[in-house]
């Protein structure tokens, strides 16, 4: 099957659907990959790069649409690119497909096949198709450098010979990916970062990426299917509200990534908060394209509130476009390799397959959106509490129990001193006392010496010889036979033992 | 020479000895330790074929030379990773000599005993005979084993409780008449019947242990050779033989005690039968484990470990059954050039014998000050940036942890995944000796590097370097 990738024709878009490298591997699928002369041009990827790398230039826009079986694009199809599209199709992209309805039936009206990359079910099998992720990590990253642009002070704190600065404080809300990019990169720069999140399980990520996690007292569990946040409870979110409205004092950067799939934002930092601010602060939204999490957002601007300049790009991956690009095309190939089991270039729509089930919204035609709930959450699912192991009853300790093999050994001493004859106990007192000695200069043996510990314990077993020597006299020939062949493997015994004994040892050095 | 001059030297003997095994304690004294114990070896025999013995030099000294010429090349030229084997089949020797040394002293008629004493003495020679073929035959059975003559899996005959009990029975049944015909001056027929028990006991015991179990049951044979000689020493009144054979039988108890904490596992149980048993628990949960494993090539491991600041290997089994040792140290090599922190985790049990891995490192001239035993390395693991996994499974098993119902349940591991990254250098996804899924391949933070573990470490050395 042929697959095209055409120039994005979203204002200000600069990513591009396939990279060079991605195209390669996509070759070894079995497609061919053509892409529309000049679409990796704002991603710093020529014509050329895509030509060395097998790929077919098409010109006219018009003829790579016309000739693909599937388009791969970053952004939704715009109303004159829908028009392009002819029946049996698929197409691959962005699609919101919860907020656009009208969409998805005008691409239902043109018998297509769409993929939506948002609906990929976040399974531990999907990571590397999660183009959402791979996206919003860019981001977590630009919205940092954004806020540093229109920031006028140092993120990092120093104390120099003109004076002291004071570091940068950076409040994160929503620690999911973006956000914990955010607070990689602002710790990176010596910011002080503070995060919260609904989903008390992200605390963890969020420590291990040096950021202070701010808790809220109260129970209650924000993780909702799939790995994304859910709506919370009134009380929770004015307790919520409380907490940003204290730190909204106290920060001087505010980076917002809450969102719950499917919904408008959530709005957490209210006007009033903003005239709390100081002067010169900033917040980056990074929930803009959905209404923002802050009252003042305004989409794809920047504005100036009260002193406090407000961030609200929505394309925050499109300006580093070039790894953007990279990433998205990444998660395109590994999804198309999913559909490809044959890898024979012909794509097969599994709806056994939960991934394939997820992202895809239109079937030939049908609307298929929303897909039945995924069944896994990337999480490992939460262990029933252990059941309270029911208090042993403290059994009536048996005073006895200890003495036992005291009392059994004593028992049989007894019975051996009454019934031994003298020359035996003195071997038995010989052995016992041995059998001491052995215990005491055993524990001390390294470990790591045990090898050697067994074949010098080996070659000093063979003294059994001395058996076989004291015999080795005898007048029977059998006795002598007997004897002869004992001395022969024990000495075997003796030499090997110290022998490979010898050759371990020197080889153990410094 | 005066019997007084004898058992002086013998005494001197034992002690060296003593000082032979307490050198072993340490590395530094170990060499020395080894050659207490030549010293003291060859002072009891030269002052044994001096004093007591009276005739058949020539035999006598040709058995030697042979004998000792065998032993010689035998240690020349065994490959470490052939250590276990050689092992074995040298305990396998030392029970033969039991049982041949305990024939021939009854054949020798032993005079000057009469009632009790004569019991006493018939019962150590049946005891003596008894431990040395259980010995021979069962280390000849782990030799099988461990040089793969023999399949790993646990051979389960059923009823094989009531089969080792039975065995048991007739041991001491025949043991009784024995006891009651060598008074007569006979006996030869049960002592025969005993031997041929006693082998099939030790062929059965050894048989029905699992793969896993291994170096329980080569430190155990190890301890019961140090038994045989200590019943032989009762026979023939010799205090040397009960001193040495009562240091090498507890020696060998502790090191199967050690083996079997180290795997949780209570000595009985080993003995009583392989790991297999605990099987049919186990495939509930197993089949439980979420998510997949995550692939990864050589050249993004060559990235990791070089940027990496502290790297701990893990190895295992497969490491010695790739003969990957070499690389191994290679790598180490490298990476300490390029400063950094390369350290090794062994756990108790890996490879096949108490220390396996310890010697198989040495030889291929790791230094040994920067391999460390598991328990005094595994709160390190959260500084670990890197640690690798080579061809080791069970020991590295958070199952041992996390599922309580797992046949590997409460046995000590080391704990990789508390640390930055794993990567697990494994043939395929087989499961490992205890048959148990292991949840830490699927882990986030592990990556999974396939094929043969020699072949994987000689494309990361040419990529490092």
């Amino acid at each position: 099957m042929r697959i095209g990738v055409p120039r994005e024709v979203f204002d200000g878009e600069q990513r591009v659907a396939t990279t060079p490298e991605a195209a390669q591997q996509l070759q070894k699928l079995g497609f061919s990959v053509a892409i529309e002369s000049g679409a990796g041009n704002t991603a710093k990827l020529s014509d050329s790069d895509y030509a060395d790398a097998g790929v077919e230039i098409i010109e006219s826009t018009q003829a790579l649409w016309k000739d693909s079986d599937i388009i791969l694009k970053v952004r939704a199809p715009e109303n004159s690119e829908i028009e392009l599209l002819h029946e049996g199709q698929m197409i691959i992209s962005f699609m919101a497909p919860a907020q656009n309805p009208e969409l998805l039936q005008k691409l239902a009206d043109k018998k297509v096949t769409a993929l939506a990359m948002e609906t990929i079910p976040r399974l531990s099998r999907s990571q590397k198709m999660d183009a959402l992720s791979s996206q919003a990590n860019i981001g977590g990253y630009r919205a940092i450098i954004e806020a540093a642009q229109h920031f006028g002070r140092f993120f990092t704190g120093q104390i120099t010979a003109a004076g002291k600065v004071p570091p940068a404080k950076v409040l994160v809300i929503g620690a999911g990916v973006a956000g914990l990019a955010a607070i990689g990169t602002a710790r990176g720069m010596g910011a002080i970062v503070r995060a919260f999140d609904t989903r008390p399980e992200v605390k963890e990520q969020v420590e291990s990426m040096d950021g202070e996690f701010l808790m809220l007292e109260f129970e209650e569990d924000g993780s909702g299917e799939g790995g994304y946040a859910k709506t919370m409870s009134k009380e929770f979110i004015d307790a919520e509200m409380a907490l940003f409205a204290e730190q909204a004092k106290d920060v001087d950067i505010i980076v917002t990534t809450a969102l719950i799939p499917g919904r408008p934002a959530p709005e957490l930092i209210t006007e009033d908060m903003v005239k709390s601010m100081r002067e010169g602060s900033v917040i980056v939204d990074l929930a803009a394209a959905m209404g923002g999490n802050c009252k003042l957002t305004e989409a794809d601007k920047v504005v100036v509130k009260h002193g406090v300049n407000i961030v609200g790009y929505t394309d925050l991956p499109s300006r580093l476009p070039t790894q953007a690009s990279q990433l998205y095309s990444t998660n395109l190939r590994h999804l198309l390799s999913d559909m490809t089991p044959e890898k024979d270039g012909n794509v097969i729509v599994d709806f056994e397959d939960e991934v394939v089930r997820g992202a895809t919204v239109v079937k030939e035609g049908e609307i298929t959106f929303p897909p039945p709930p995924p069944k896994l959450s990337a999480a490992p699912a939460k262990k029933p509490e252990p059941a309270v192991v029911e208090e042993e009853e403290p059994k009536e300790p048996s005073k006895l129990k200890p003495w036992i093999p005291f009392i059994i050994g004593g028992l049989a001493l007894w019975g051996l001193g009454t019934s031994a004859p003298d020359s035996f106990m003195s071997h038995f007192t010989v052995f016992v006392l041995s059998c001491f000695v052995g215990y005491m200069v055993i524990w001390n043996v390294s470990p790591s010496l045990h090898t050697p510990l067994m074949s010098v314990t080996n070659a000093i077993s063979s003294i059994i010889i001395i058996g076989a020597l004291l015999q080795i006299s005898s007048p029977d020939p059998w006795v002598i036979i007997l004897a002869g062949i004992a001395v022969l493997i024990t000495s075997v015994n003796i030499v090997g033992g110290f022998a490979v004994t010898q050759r371990m040892l020197d080889m153990f050095r410094k | 020479m005066s019997q007084g001059l004898i058992n002086v030297a013998y005494i001197g003997a034992t002690i060296l000895f003593i000082l032979a095994l307490g050198g072993l304690s340490k590395q530094e004294t170990a060499r020395r330790g080894n050659l207490f114990g030549m010293i003291g070896m060859g002072l009891a025999l030269v002052v044994t074929i001096i004093g007591l013995v009276t005739s058949n030099y020539a035999f006598l000294i040709g058995a030697l030379v042979v004998g000792g010429s065998v032993g010689l090349i035998l240690a020349k030229k065994v490959e470490m990773t052939q250590m276990p084997e050689l092992v074995a089949i040298l305990h396998s020797l030392v029970g033969l000599a039991a049982v041949l040394v305990g024939y021939a002293n009854f054949l020798s008629h032993a005079t000057g005993f009469s009632g009790i004493e004569l019991t006493i003495h018939h019962i150590e020679t049946y005891i003596g005979i008894l431990i040395g073929a259980l010995t021979f035959s069962g280390s000849v059975v782990a030799y099988l084993k461990l040089s793969g003559k023999w399949g790993g899996k646990p051979l389960l005959l059923p009823a094989r409780h009531w089969l080792n009990l039975g065995l048991l029975i007739l041991a001491i049944y025949f043991g009784i008449q024995f006891v009651n015909n060598a008074a007569e001056g006979a006996g030869l027929t049960a002592l025969a019947i005993m031997t041929i028990i006693a082998l099939l006991f030790g062929i059965h015991m050894v048989a029905a242990i699992g793969g896993a179990d291994m170096p329980v049951v080569v430190s155990m044979l190890n301890s019961y050779s140090g038994w045989a000689a200590a019943a032989l020493g009762f026979l023939l009144s010799n205090d040397l033989l009960i001193v040495v054979g009562a240091l090498v039988g507890s020696s060998g108890a502790i090191l199967s005690y050690i083996m079997c904490r180290a795997m949780n596992r209570n000595f009985i149980s080993v003995i009583a039968g392989g790991f297999g048993s605990g099987a049919p628990k186990a495939s509930g949960p197993a089949a439980e484990i979420e998510g997949e494993v995550t692939p990864i090539n050589v050249e993004e491991v060559a990235d990791m470990v070089t940027s990496a600041k502290e790297v701990m290997i893990i190895p295992g089994y497969g490491m010695a059954v790739a003969q990957a040792q070499h690389m191994v140290s290679d790598i180490t090599k490298t990476l300490r050039k390029k400063g950094v922190n390369v350290r090794f985790g062994i756990h108790p049990v890996a490879g096949r014998m108490p220390g396996h891995m310890n010697v198989l490192l040495a030889e291929a001239k790791v230094p040994y000050d920067i391999v460390f035993e598991m328990e005094e390395i595994n709160e390190d693991f959260p500084d670990v940036d890197v640690s690798i996994v080579i061809g080791a499974n069970d020991i590295v098993n958070p199952a041992a942890q996390e599922v309580p119902d797992s046949p590997i349940a409460g046995m000590p591991v080391l704990e990789p995944w508390n640390g930055k990254n794993t990567i697990v250098l494994k043939r395929g996804m087989a499961s490992g000796y205890a048959g148990v899924e292991n949840p830490l391949f699927y882990k986030e933070n592990t990556r999974m590097l396939f094929g043969d573990a020699k072949e994987s470490l000689e494309a990361l050395f040419k990529l490092m370097s």
